[in-house]
């Protein structure tokens, strides 16, 4: 009898105690950057991106989705643009990344030509190759909804890994290099 | 007569008054009508919480002249919704389907409902359970308590 009475009075607190410890976990993480709400999962990894083709800057060659059909080795797409500011904050890493081989291909989201210029002069330019969305269409066909988003692209063409927002230390170590470990 | 075939001749205006624009599309009414119903239904990526229709992001903005675009070239509703969940996945609908990822939250109340049932149930049994009787010495006690 008092064993029921005693449940009755634990259960709301279990209750409680196991929400505040979920809670708890979900604001540690996200203070730590391991949890974005705001993050969505792509609907594009498993598949090939949209057919596109875009001209580069100043007349400059850019790619089409038959260039990275079959890379010879996995590559990274990043979509960035001169006016935001975590792009910039991630120039450095892939730079980084861009020096232990894996090729970057790059895409400028609704930007003009001489603020692309600009931006990758003053903060580097990790590029293999370069193209230009200034409409903004192409980015809407892959889904992307902000800059910066960098998409792992394998041997096969085929996305494997998606992630919005700056590359940093972290997300480099834990996210992208046992990927591109395991695509290699 | 004459009267009534000038006024058949400016019938077709009365169809132009009747157009409106939207972020740079020409529309009909009924048409604007129809593209705001779904943009209704849709989540802006941007501003997570506020639909396409609202939202004054670029990215809400081009969606809306999109799904306007696909109205005109008279696009089923289910088929602009599809173009925008093969893009961005189910978060993009306000209202996401029934489906293993989110029967959870559809059946949240009535889990939520069946617990709290059961808690009463069960809180219930513990009120009503009649209390043990007596033991001769605690008849004793309350004897002499009593005169």
């Amino acid at each position: 009898m008092t064993g029921r009475r005693r449940l009755l009075f634990a259960a709301p607190l279990a209750v409680v105690a196991v929400g505040g410890v979920g809670f708890y976990t979900l604001l540690r993480r996200m203070e730590e950057n391991k949890y974005d709400p705001h993050a969505l999962p792509s609907p594009l990894i498993g598949h090939k991106p949209p057919a596109f083709s875009l001209p580069g800057i100043n007349g400059a060659r850019g790619f089409a989705s038959t260039d990275i059909a079959q890379p010879a080795r996995p590559m990274l797409v990043n979509w960035f643009a001169s006016w935001c500011i975590p792009c910039a904050q991630e120039a450095g890493m892939l730079y980084q990344i861009a020096q232990t081989g894996v090729p970057i291909w790059g895409i400028a989201y609704q930007d003009k030509p001489e603020a692309i210029e600009n931006y990758l002069g003053q903060y580097g330019n990790p590029f293999t190759r370069l193209a230009t969305d200034a409409s903004g269409l192409t980015a809407i066909n892959w889904g992307v909804y902000g800059v910066p988003e960098t998409y792992l692209i394998d041997k096969s063409g085929i996305v494997r890994w998606r992630w919005a927002g700056a590359i940093t230390d972290d997300v480099l170590q834990n996210g992208l290099n046992p990927l591109l470990a395991q695509y290699s | 007569m004459k009267i009534l075939l000038f006024l058949i001749v400016l019938l077709p205006s009365l169809a132009f008054a009747q157009m409106v624009t939207r972020d740079g599309v020409t529309l009909t009414q009924a048409q604007e009508t129809r593209a705001e119903a779904i943009g209704d239904q849709l989540r802006c990526l941007v501003c997570q919480n506020e639909s396409i229709e609202g939202s004054s992001a670029t990215l809400a903005q081009q969606l809306r002249v999109i799904i306007r675009q696909q109205v005109i070239a008279g696009a089923s509703d289910k088929s602009i919704m599809a173009y925008m969940v093969q893009r961005y996945g189910i978060f993009v609908l306000l209202k996401p389907p029934f489906s293993p990822l989110t029967w959870l939250l559809y059946a949240s109340p009535f889990l939520a409902l069946g617990f709290g049932v059961l808690f009463a149930w069960l809180a219930r049994r513990v009120r009503t359970a009649a209390p043990a009787p007596l033991t001769d010495a605690e008849q004793e006690r309350l004897r002499k308590l009593l005169t």
